[in-house]
Formats: structure tokens, C-alpha cells, sequence
């Protein structure tokens, strides 16, 4: 894997770029593509954060009578359940918007766990190298052995399945990127130049690492940190859907989809929907994050 | 070239090391496995089995004696079914692994010709069109793609079984949906390491001595781009595995996946250690056999 790496800044101050960041956005804004997902990702946060007022009907209130219900435009549709209704007559269309609300909590603080973790021991192996270099090598290996899917249904499984436990087991269980791609940029930069003048003027170990190195791989995290959202979006999907979910009757797109699966003969929106909206929800960031990546590092791999 | 081979195998070891720790890590985090085994049973009984299966000694001796075991192939009893755990997954595997290879061989025959047709005509509607589908591929989830599948050519047009395993034709639902997921990934190195050769001077070289392109692009590009994709079969295999649980559990597949899954909701360890351990395996072996296989398709590496 070979990663590039920005070029270092000429001032011994180590500035992150911050200058080019409206060249960031202008040439992310050229993109229709990234324009697109960069709204369906605005309403989706926004169906995240207004859930409780933009969601038609309480998402479990239950109706026998409404169960089945069609969507809108197919024949037995109610304009009142635009996307119809579960096999309990609860309204698909407010589960959905309620739904976004665990994707995105789980996604982004997943994310942070494995953004804390992985830079850290990026850093701490391409700084020192040798034997700690070593170590967490070997670490990153083990945990690339396994599927990460796997190894997280595992052990969410056995710690019981709840919120906390989810994000925890997903930043724990997807961090090694961080960790690779930190790593070889920082023993790329750790013999140029300005980092040696740093050095050469006083700077200690940690104050190089933190102020000097650590700013260096901001834009490839950045990148990476936006792509592995949306994973983590899909790994949590898949979780619910297996069955070792949340452990809440809070609805989740993964445990509808679930839910859905045994009713796709005789509804097939049950499934199909908040599936969708997993695919439009995944498919912007990722938009958005291969858009970030060619305006901020094109050598990212 | 052989002092590699050993490092090579130290490295395994010491993988291998890892991988039963974190197996091993599996059951002590779930709490009280006694509990797990005699729900109902008085807590003298519980004391005793504790006592008797050695869960109160300290955990490095728990540690080697589980790492002894693993060696002997012994995952302990299935909670569920009252039978050793591991020939239980044992038996499964065939069929997962039937489903990872043919899934493996689709999306090669698939992202190969894609793949290179989308770096050779880079830019064209064709290229844009890959592009999407490889966004559109890599954003969806592999389970309700197989449901999609399920609705489509099993409930409106009722070509093929919803699940199972009992017909050829019950293959082509989960082989499809397993494809689904890992082909996007694939075509994308494809285009992106063509695209790296595809330039260099040897192919113009080959293309300025009148080799018919035909032949530029197959032999002489596709070979040099076809190392990184050695490596990245490795990390496929992994994926793969990962999809077939899930591609199981949506179409009942009977595979390790299943059982698996199945195992995860009822708390049944040994067989859950016994998967995971044995999936890990596989992967870190196919790893393994692709690092030397990588060493002798690189000459830079051999001669060194």
C-alpha cells in the first residue's frame, strides 16, 4: 500500500493547510455527484436531528387495523402513510426518519472510537519504531485476520447488545486502517526537513509528534474517517439485522430490513424501503468522501 | 529468499498466537459461561463445574490450556447441541467454501474484463457507467441485496427457490448476492492498477512494435497489473467469508455462517470460538500462501 503524503510546509511552524480550504470546498462543489450526496446527506442528518417533528406518526404506535398498508401510490394506498405500514401497522415512513438517528450516532462516534485508537498507535509505532513498532504491527495482522463483521457480532453478542456496546465493538474492530496509513506517513515525514529543524530547535518527542507530524496526516484521516462512516453505517445494519442489535425497541434500518425479510412475499415494501434508505444514506457519504479524497490527497489510495 | 520464508513463518506463528488470544477473549467477556451452561442449576452444581472445567484459575493458565486444546482440535461441548464443537463446523464448511469459490470465480469473470475495459476507455460513458455501479456496489447491503434478489426472481417471477439448499437452482440466489458485494471492490483495483501499467513505457513499447492491442492489453498490461491483484485476493477471501454469514443467513443456507449466527443468538461459545477461530484461520493461511506466492511472482523481492 503505498501512501502519499502532503507536502511539508515550508515554515518550521508546521501550518496546517488551511489557506487551500476554499479551494477544498470549490472543488468539491464543481462535482454534481458530491453536490448530490452532500444534500441527501444534509436531509438525512436533518431527519436525524427533527425527527420528532418531521415524522408523520409516533414511530411505534401499532394499528391493527392499518397493518399492510401499501405505499401511497399502490392500489389500497393512504395518503397518510406514504410508505405504508409493518405487519403491526406502525408507520413505515417515521421509523424510517427515527431509524436515521441510530445509523448516523452509531456511524460517527464508531468512527471516533476507531479514530482515537488508530492514529494513536499510528503514531506511537511510525515515532518510535523498533520493538513498539513491532508490536503493533503484529496487532494490526491479527486484527486483519478476521472479518470484521465477525469479530464484532461476537463479541457485541457476548457483552449484550446495547448502543454503547455497538459503537465500542465497531471502533474497536476497525481500526487498524487508521493506524496503517498513519504510520506510513508518518515514517515518511519523520526524516524531512522541517521536522528536523523542529527537532533542532528544541522541540521535544511529543511536541514533534502532536504539533509537527500529527497535523501532516490530517487530510488522508479526514478522507478515510468520512469512507469509514459509512461502513460502519453498513457493519451496524448488518448487526441489527443479524439479530444482535441495539438490544432497544428503538427502530433501527437493519432490524426493519430484518423484520421485513419474512413478509417479502406478501409486502414488499417492508424490507425494501429502509433499505433504501441505508443505500441512499451510505452511498452520499461515500460520494462525498471519494470527492474529499480527490480535492484533498489524489494519492491516497 | 529463505531467510523470508522463516520471517514468513514466525509471522504466522505469532498471528496465530493473536488469533486464539482474541478467540479465547470472546467467552471472558461474556460474563459467567457456568451460567450460560446449567441455567437452572444451584449454585453448589455451578461451584463445582467452575472448579471442574478450571474457570477459576488464573487467566494465562486458562490461556495456554485453551491454546493446548485448540492444538488438539478442542473447542469444548456445544452448549446446544451436546456434541463437540468443532466437527459440527467442520461439516459446514464445504458449503460455505462452495459458496465463497463460486462467488470468488464470478466476480473474477465479472470485475476482469470490466475492470480493464473501464481503464482502457477511462473516461468514456462506459468507464462513468463502471464507476457508478462500483458506488452504487460498495453502498448497499449485502442482505437486503439478497432480498431484493428474493423479491424479484423468487416472489414476482418465481424462477428460483426463496431458500434453502436442496437444488442447483438454490445456489444462484446467495452465489449472486455474495458476488454483489465483492465485485465492485474488485473492479475497482482492476481499472485502478491497469490504469497504473497501462501508460508505462514496455506497453508503448510493445504497442510501437506493432503488437496487436489485442494482445498489449492482455499479456503485457494485464500480467504486471495482476501482482497487486494477488494481494488483494487475500483480503478479499476475508470479505468474502464475512458476506457469506450474512448471504447464509438471509437464504438459509445450511454453511458455517449459519450455524454461527445461530450459535451468537444462543449464547453457545465452544461453537462460536470453534468458527471464528477456524475462519481466522483460513484467512491468515490463504494470507500466508499469497505473501510467498507474492515473493516468488516478484522478482525484485526473490533476488534480494
Amino acid at each position: 500500500m503505498s501512501i502519499g503524503t502532503l507536502a511539508p510546509p515550508i515554515d518550521v511552524s508546521a501550518a496546517p493547510a488551511a489557506a487551500s480550504s476554499s479551494r477544498v470546498w470549490r472543488k468539491l462543489a464543481r462535482n454534481p455527484a458530491a453536490l448530490a450526496g452532500a444534500l441527501i446527506l444534509f436531509c438525512v442528518i436533518g431527519a436525524a436531528v427533527f425527527a420528532n417533528y418531521v415524522s408523520p406518526h409516533e414511530p411505534a404506535r401499532q394499528s391493527l387495523i392499518r397493518r399492510f398498508t401499501p405505499p401511497v401510490w399502490a392500489q389500497g394506498g393512504n395518503a397518510a402513510y406514504p410508505l405504508g405500514t409493518d405487519q403491526v401497522g406502525r408507520d413505515i415512513l417515521s421509523r424510517i426518519i427515527h431509524g436515521a438517528r441510530i445509523s448516523l450516532i452509531v456511524g460517527i462516534a464508531a468512527v471516533v472510537v476507531s479514530l482515537l485508537v488508530g492514529v494513536t498507535l499510528g503514531l506511537l509505532s511510525g515515532f518510535l519504531g523498533g520493538r513498539v513498532d513491532t508490536v503493533i504491527t503484529t496487532v494490526v495482522d491479527v486484527t486483519l485476520s478476521f472479518p470484521q463483521l465477525l469479530l464484532a457480532l461476537a463479541f457485541v453478542a457476548a457483552l449484550g447488545p446495547s448502543l454503547v456496546t455497538i459503537i465500542v465493538v465497531l471502533g474497536l474492530t476497525g481500526w487498524e486502517r487508521y493506524t496503517r496509513v498513519v504510520r506510513a506517513e508518518v515514517l515518511a515525514l519523520r526524516e524531512k526537513d522541517f521536522v528536523e529543524a523542529a527537532r533542532a530547535m528544541g522541540a521535544g518527542p511529543t511536541r514533534t509528534l502532536l504539533r509537527h507530524l500529527l497535523p501532516n496526516t490530517f487530510s488522508s484521516i479526514i478522507v478515510m474517517s468520512t469512507l469509514q462512516v459509512a461502513q460502519a453505517i453498513l457493519q451496524e445494519a448488518a448487526l441489527s439485522f443479524l439479530g444482535v442489535g441495539t438490544g432497544s425497541a428503538y427502530p433501527t434500518w437493519g432490524h426493519m430490513i430484518s423484520l421485513g425479510r419474512d413478509f417479502v412475499s406478501v409486502a414488499w415494501w417492508l424490507p425494501t424501503f429502509p433499505g433504501l434508505a441505508i443505500l441512499l444514506t451510505v452511498l452520499a457519504i461515500n460520494l462525498v468522501g471519494d470527492r474529499l479524497r480527490d480535492a484533498l490527497d489524489p494519492r491516497i489510495g | 529468499m529463505l531467510s523470508l520464508v522463516v520471517r514468513r513463518v514466525v509471522r504466522l506463528v505469532v498471528v496465530l498466537a493473536g488469533v486464539s488470544l482474541v478467540t479465547f477473549a470472546i467467552l471472558q467477556v461474556s460474563g459467567d459461561p457456568v451460567a450460560l451452561m446449567m441455567p437452572e442449576a444451584p449454585e453448589a452444581d455451578r461451584a463445582a463445574l467452575r472448579q471442574s472445567m478450571g474457570f477459576n484459575q488464573p487467566l494465562p493458565v486458562q490461556f495456554a490450556r485453551f491454546v493446548g486444546n485448540i492444538v488438539r482440535g478442542d473447542f469444548g461441548q456445544s452448549f446446544f447441541h451436546r456434541e463437540p464443537a468443532l466437527p459440527l463446523v467442520l461439516a459446514r464448511m464445504p458449503t460455505t467454501l462452495l459458496l465463497t469459490v463460486l462467488a470468488m470465480a464470478l466476480s473474477l469473470l465479472i470485475a476482469l474484463p470490466l475492470g480493464v475495459l473501464s481503464a482502457v476507455r477511462r473516461n468514456s460513458v462506459f468507464d462513468h457507467g463502471a464507476t457508478l455501479a462500483v458506488f452504487l456496489g460498495t453502498s448497499m447491503p449485502v442482505f437486503w441485496t439478497g432480498i431484493m434478489l428474493i423479491l424479484l426472481f423468487a416472489v414476482q417471477f418465481r424462477w428460483l427457490p426463496v431458500s434453502g439448499w436442496e437444488s442447483w437452482g438454490a445456489l444462484v440466489l446467495p452465489a449472486l448476492t455474495l458476488t454483489s458485494a465483492s465485485t465492485p471492490l474488485l473492479l475497482r483495483i482492476v481499472r485502478s492498477s491497469m490504469l497504473e501499467v497501462v501508460n508505462l513505457d514496455y506497453v508503448r513499447t510493445a504497442r510501437a512494435k506493432g503488437v496487436s492491442e489485442w494482445l498489449v492489453i492482455w499479456h503485457h498490461a494485464l500480467v504486471n497489473a495482476a501482482l497487486p491483484l494477488v494481494t488483494v485476493a487475500g483480503l478479499q477471501f476475508g470479505l468474502l467469508l464475512g458476506g457469506a454469514i450474512i448471504t447464509e443467513t438471509v437464504f438459509a443456507v445450511p454453511g458455517m455462517g449459519r450455524l454461527i449466527v445461530g450459535a451468537i443468538r444462543q449464547l453457545d461459545f465452544p461453537i462460536v470460538q470453534a468458527g471464528v477461530f477456524l475462519i481466522a484461520l483460513m484467512v491468515v493461511l490463504v494470507n500466508f500462501t499469497v505473501d510467498l506466492l507474492y515473493v516468488y511472482l516478484n522478482p525484485q523481492i526473490r533476488v534480494r
